[in-house]
Order: structure tokens, then C-alpha cells, then sequence
């Protein structure tokens, strides 16, 4: 494809702008879907990776199975078999080596009240361990002290919107007291914000010391859950081996089948995430693509229109001597030039539209440069594969009938 | 030398109505320098001869000997060879490039033979003047009259330095006063060595030739020298 014969395509082209734009503007919405879409999925499956991960790093939960007594099963996560005992355990073993902290956890629903404002919110009772299980991080002030653990005290850690919701007219409610089952507690902190949004809003909970919550909250001496951090991603397996192993020793238990309690990794919640949001990318990217392909038709009829039309030309452009190979380029670089031109502008579009909605429903924004490449070398090849029959039509027209026809 | 030599050419179109003669059996040859009308009546096989001679189409039997190369069983890609460096085409209806140059449309031919882009602009200048059009070389084919047309079709005829023009009707679709411009040219250039070989069924455009051959249901019936060679007034 030399100059001329791209300046002269151009020049054929911006004869009928109507036609030209029609014929452009299916592949725009085609390529702009493929583009918009991918980089939603994309950003999608990026807002979920973080909520996963923002839940902590290298994190396993153990939790209670159900309940079974006798033929009658229970709920998941309603045994009493995960102790404070257990925790320890994973904590002093010998035997755990992959693990760098055991954050045992009683959790519940509770109301809180401050002055006139009240909220009902999940009440964790924690360890200092929770902080670097879970990803914590303070505001201000502190989290709760093992020192304050050990002694039962009333005091509370506050996330940020809970915090606001129990104290809207205060910034910094540390030293204030809130009421929990009419008992006063001091609020000693607040968690900075982990973008609450989705999968599990971390923002708006409660934290007390875990004794606390068991004895004069709870009433119960059992654990919710124990959080565990493994010491590396790559670990998580064993981590996940050496936990499960000790707990069916403690508890006596010598089929795994009939384990009473569950260990969660995050990865593979991550991983189930990932594989959902991934497949609906697929699907979209599908439409998109069965689009991008009626784009292609679009190109294909305009371009077996325009060679009709043009027979005269044709047959005129062969009787001075130009060849089979010189009229397929010709028509091939007009056909690649309208769907260059459409990728270019559905790219562009793509890209808009993908940040405007990302913008608005607040997820991270998201494009892969081999996404926007790929839109490329696909628009070009379009024009190639759909315009490839209409150009070997038109080289294979016999100068005295092109010259012929009127 | 001959520039064109058939012998017993012919044309049969195999239709389902049956067999059509469009030219049965003619021979002939041409020299370099002539300057040839062929005549005939609408339907007398003169288009599909000149089909013929432009390799434009191929003959059912008869050799056809072009500038001393035989043209049968060549490719179509061979064919548009040919026809690039050894045929100037001037055809009835201009068949310009619409939206396209003075300039450009001469240029066209050499495009195609792959001459570099100066040699083609300096080639294309100097038959657009020759033929009086110096001054319209920026001109787009549908801003000039018919005549002007024509001349340009003729320029961008010379620019291979082909070796024979072919002219199919070169007159028929302009006004009589153009036409005759058309004619002087063609005698201007056959002067100057050029062979031309003209289509026509107007007598008094064929009596600009100096030979005319006669052709009536695709057979050839006179080829005589024309002995009263009509001199065109140039413009």
C-alpha cells in the first residue's frame, strides 16, 4: 500500500460521508463495546480482588462446623467447638510452623446507643492479634490491649461509620462512652476506613476486648471464629494442613469427613471471585465481539455496493494496466482504512464510557493496554477478512464488461 | 515494420440462442506510422475488434501480433501489461477518474507501471501541454468541458509512449467544433510518428485517417488508402 493509493482511498471515502460514517459506525459500537466492557469486567474483578483482600493478608478462618447430635444435624458455623483452648493451641504448637498470628474472635449483633443516636451492628469481641489477622489499621487512638483484654475492660474501637452514626457532631468521639446491653464503654479508637463497600462492610462494626464480649456480653465461653495469618502467600496449603490436623487431634476426631469445623482460605475465596467475575467478563466480551462481527458484515456490503458502483472505474483502471494485485489493494486498503478508523473512534468511546461508568459507580478504573492493542490488529483484520471478497470481486472483473456497464 | 498484424481473427459468442459471429475470419496488418480508420455500421463487429486489438479480449481463433509479441495464452495480469506500456486507449465517454486531477488522471497509466513520482509529473505536464491543457492541470475531470475532456484522455494515452492509439468513437460524445480539435490532434501526433488506429462510423471523422478499413457483419469488406485526406483546423 503505497501513499497515493492511500490518499486516493481516503479521497473515495470522504465522497460519500453519509455511507462512509453508517458503514464506520458499526464498528465503533462494536470495538467501543469489546473495550468498554473488558475494561469493566476488569475493574470489577479488581473491586473484588481488594475487598478480598483488604479482609487481611494470607488470611485462613477457622470456624465452627454444625452442630450434630446423634442423626440431627445443625447449621454451620452453630457448634460450640472452637475454644480459646484451640487458639492457644495453634499458637504454641510445635507442630504449626506456617503461622505468624492466631486472632481468636466471638462475634455478634448488637445495639449500640450514644445520646439520642443508636445503631445495631456486628460486635466483634477481639485480641490485639485481630490488627494483623485483619488488616487493621487505627484512625486514632489505639486498638484493645492484651493488658485490657486480660482484664475484662470496657472499652470499644469504632469504625468510621459507625463512629459517625454515633457521633455526628464529633470528628474525634475518643474518651466518649457508648452503651452496649447497658453497659457504658469507653471508646478507645477508630479503624481507619477500608472502603466499605459490597462484599463486607468493615466500616460500620464494633470491636471490645474479647473476654469482655464472652463473659459480659456473649455469655458464652466458645469462639465465633479464630483468624489466622499465614507467614506467606506461598504457605497457605500447609498453613491450612497443619491447622486442620491439630484441630481434629484436639478434637478427637480421626475422620476428616467429620470434622467439626471449617478452614476458610482466602484465596480460595478469591479464587471462586475471580472465576465468577471472569466468566461474566467472558460472556459480555462475547455480545460484544458477535457486535463487532455484524460491524464487520456492515463493512463487507458497503464495500460489495461501492465495487458494483464503481465497475466503470474498475474496468477503466484494468484497461490502463492495472492488475489483479493493484485493484485488491486499492479496495482492501478502503476497506481497512473504514474499520482502522472505526476502531480508532470505538477505542475512544470504549475508554470513555468505561471510565464515566467506573466513575460513577465508584469502581476502580481499569485498561489493559493489550486490550486497546488487540482492538487494533482486530478492527485492521476485520477490514482484511470482510473486505477481502468485495476486492477479489472487483479484480476479477473483465475490463470489457466493467468498461461496458452502465 | 508492422506494428499490428492479425490474420484470420475472429470472435464467436456461444450464447443459449446459439452461435453469434461478431467477426469471422480477418486479417490485416498495420504499420508503424499509420494512421487507420476502421468503419462500419453499429453491430459490424468493429467494437469487438477493437476489443481485440486493445487485448482488451481474447479471440476464439486467429494470431494477433502486437510490436512483434504474440498476445495469445497470456495472463490477465500479462494482458495488463501489455496494455499499460503498448496500447494508448481513448475511449467514447473519456472514462476519467470522477473527483480526480487533470493531473492525476494522466499520471494513472505510469502509476501502474511503477515510473517514480517526478518522471510521472514531468511526463503528464508535457503531454497536458502538448495538447493545450497546461493551464488546467489542477482542474478536476468534471470542471472541463467534453472536449477538454477528451484531450486530457488523450494525453494520459501518450504518457506510456504506447505503441499504437487506440480510439473507440473519440468523437462521439463531444460537440463538432471539439471534435475537430480532437481530429488535429490525432493528425499533430500521427506526424510526429505516432500510429493511431480509430474507431468510427462517422465518415467525415474517418476521413481524417490516411488509410480506412471497412467492416460489415464481421467481415472485412474494403481496405483502401484514403485519397482525400481531410486536413483539421487545430483550434
Amino acid at each position: 500500500m503505497d501513499k497515493e493509493t492511500l490518499f486516493e482511498s481516503l479521497r473515495t471515502l470522504t465522497v460519500n460521508k453519509m455511507r462512509t460514517g453508517l458503514a464506520i459506525l458499526g464498528i465503533v459500537i462494536g470495538i467501543g463495546s469489546v473495550i468498554a466492557l473488558v475494561s469493566l469486567g476488569q475493574a470489577t474483578q479488581q473491586s473484588v480482588q481488594n475487598n478480598i483482600e483488604s479482609l487481611g493478608a494470607n488470611l485462613l478462618t477457622v470456624i465452627p462446623g454444625s452442630q450434630n447430635s446423634g442423626a440431627i444435624r445443625g447449621a454451620a458455623g452453630g457448634a460450640t467447638t472452637l475454644t480459646d483452648a484451640d487458639a492457644l493451641a495453634i499458637e504454641t504448637s510445635p507442630q504449626i510452623t506456617t503461622i505468624q498470628a492466631v486472632s481468636p474472635e466471638v462475634q455478634g449483633r448488637a445495639q449500640l446507643t450514644a445520646g439520642d443516636a443508636n445503631a445495631n451492628v456486628p460486635i466483634i469481641g477481639s485480641t490485639p492479634a485481630y490488627t494483623i489477622v485483619h488488616n487493621v489499621t487505627m484512625q486514632v487512638g489505639t486498638f484493645i490491649t492484651a493488658q485490657e483484654n486480660i482484664s475484662s475492660s470496657k472499652v470499644i474501637v469504632l469504625g468510621p461509620q459507625l463512629a459517625s452514626t454515633l457521633f455526628p457532631n464529633n470528628p474525634d468521639p475518643v474518651g466518649q462512652f457508648v452503651r452496649l446491653k447497658g453497659i457504658s464503654f469507653r471508646v478507645i479508637g477508630l479503624t481507619v476506613s477500608k472502603g466499605g463497600a459490597g462484599f463486607a462492610n468493615q466500616d460500620n462494626q464494633a470491636f471490645i476486648p474479647l473476654n469482655t464480649a464472652q463473659m459480659q456480653i456473649f455469655g458464652q465461653s466458645y469462639l465465633s471464629a479464630i483468624g489466622l495469618s499465614a507467614k506467606s502467600q506461598n504457605v497457605m496449603t500447609t498453613a491450612e494442613n497443619q491447622v486442620g490436623y491439630l484441630l481434629l487431634s484436639r478434637h478427637h476426631i480421626t475422620d476428616p469427613a467429620q470434622a467439626d469445623f471449617s478452614i476458610f482460605s482466602q484465596q480460595n475465596i478469591l479464587n471462586a471471585a475471580s472465576t465468577a467475575t471472569g466468566s461474566f467478563t467472558a460472556l459480555l466480551s462475547g455480545v460484544a465481539a458477535i457486535s463487532l462481527l455484524v460491524g464487520g458484515i456492515g463493512i463487507m456490503n458497503i464495500m460489495l455496493v461501492t465495487v458494483t458502483e464503481r465497475t466503470r472505474e474498475i474496468g477503466l483502471r484494468k484497461a490502463l494496466g492495472a492488475k489483479k494485485k493493484t485493484v485488491i489493494t486499492q479496495f482492501l486498503t478502503e476497506s481497512i482504512i473504514l474499520t482502522f478508523v472505526g476502531g480508532i473512534i470505538g477505542v475512544l468511546l470504549g475508554i470513555a464510557l468505561s471510565f464515566s461508568i467506573t466513575f460513577f459507580v465508584h469502581l476502580p478504573f481499569i485498561l489493559s493496554p493489550g486490550s486497546v492493542l488487540l482492538a487494533f490488529v482486530v478492527s485492521g483484520g476485520i477490514g482484511v477478512l470482510f473486505g477481502w471478497y468485495p476486492a477479489r470481486k472487483a479484480a476479477n472483473l473483465e475490463p470489457i464488461e466493467a468498461l461496458r456497464y452502465e | 515494420m508492422n506494428i499490428i498484424e492479425i490474420s484470420h481473427l475472429s470472435k464467436i459468442y456461444v450464447t443459449a440462442a446459439g452461435e453469434t459471429v461478431a467477426l469471422g475470419d480477418v486479417s490485416f496488418s498495420i504499420q508503424k506510422g499509420e494512421f487507420v480508420a476502421i468503419m462500419g455500421p453499429s453491430g459490424s463487429g468493429k467494437s469487438t475488434l477493437m476489443h481485440l486489438l486493445g487485448c482488451l479480449d481474447a479471440p476464439t481463433s486467429g494470431t494477433y501480433m502486437l510490436d512483434g509479441e504474440n498476445v495469445e495464452n497470456l495472463t490477465e495480469d500479462e494482458l495488463a501489461e501489455i496494455r499499460n506500456k503498448k496500447i494508448g486507449f481513448i475511449f467514447q465517454a473519456f472514462n476519467l477518474l470522477p473527483r480526480t486531477t487533470v493531473l492525476q488522471n494522466v499520471m494513472l497509466p505510469m502509476r501502474y507501471a511503477g515510473l517514480p513520482e517526478e518522471e510521472r509529473e514531468k511526463r503528464a505536464v508535457k503531454y497536458l501541454e502538448m495538447v493545450g491543457l497546461g493551464q488546467r492541470l489542477n482542474y478536476t475531470s468534471n470542471q472541463i468541458s467534453g472536449g477538454q475532456q477528451q484531450r486530457v484522455a488523450i494525453a494520459r494515452a501518450l504518457t506510456m509512449d504506447p505503441a499504437i492509439l487506440l480510439a473507440d468513437e473519440p468523437t462521439g460524445n463531444i460537440a463538432s467544433a471539439q471534435a475537430e480539435e480532437v481530429m488535429s490532434i490525432f493528425q499533430d501526433i500521427n506526424e510526429k510518428g505516432h500510429t493511431v488506429v480509430m474507431i468510427t462510423h462517422e465518415p467525415d471523422i474517418a476521413a481524417h485517417a490516411k488509410r480506412i478499413i471497412m467492416i460489415r457483419d464481421g467481415q472485412m469488406v474494403s481496405d483502401e488508402p484514403n485519397k482525400h485526406v481531410v486536413r483539421a483546423k487545430s483550434g
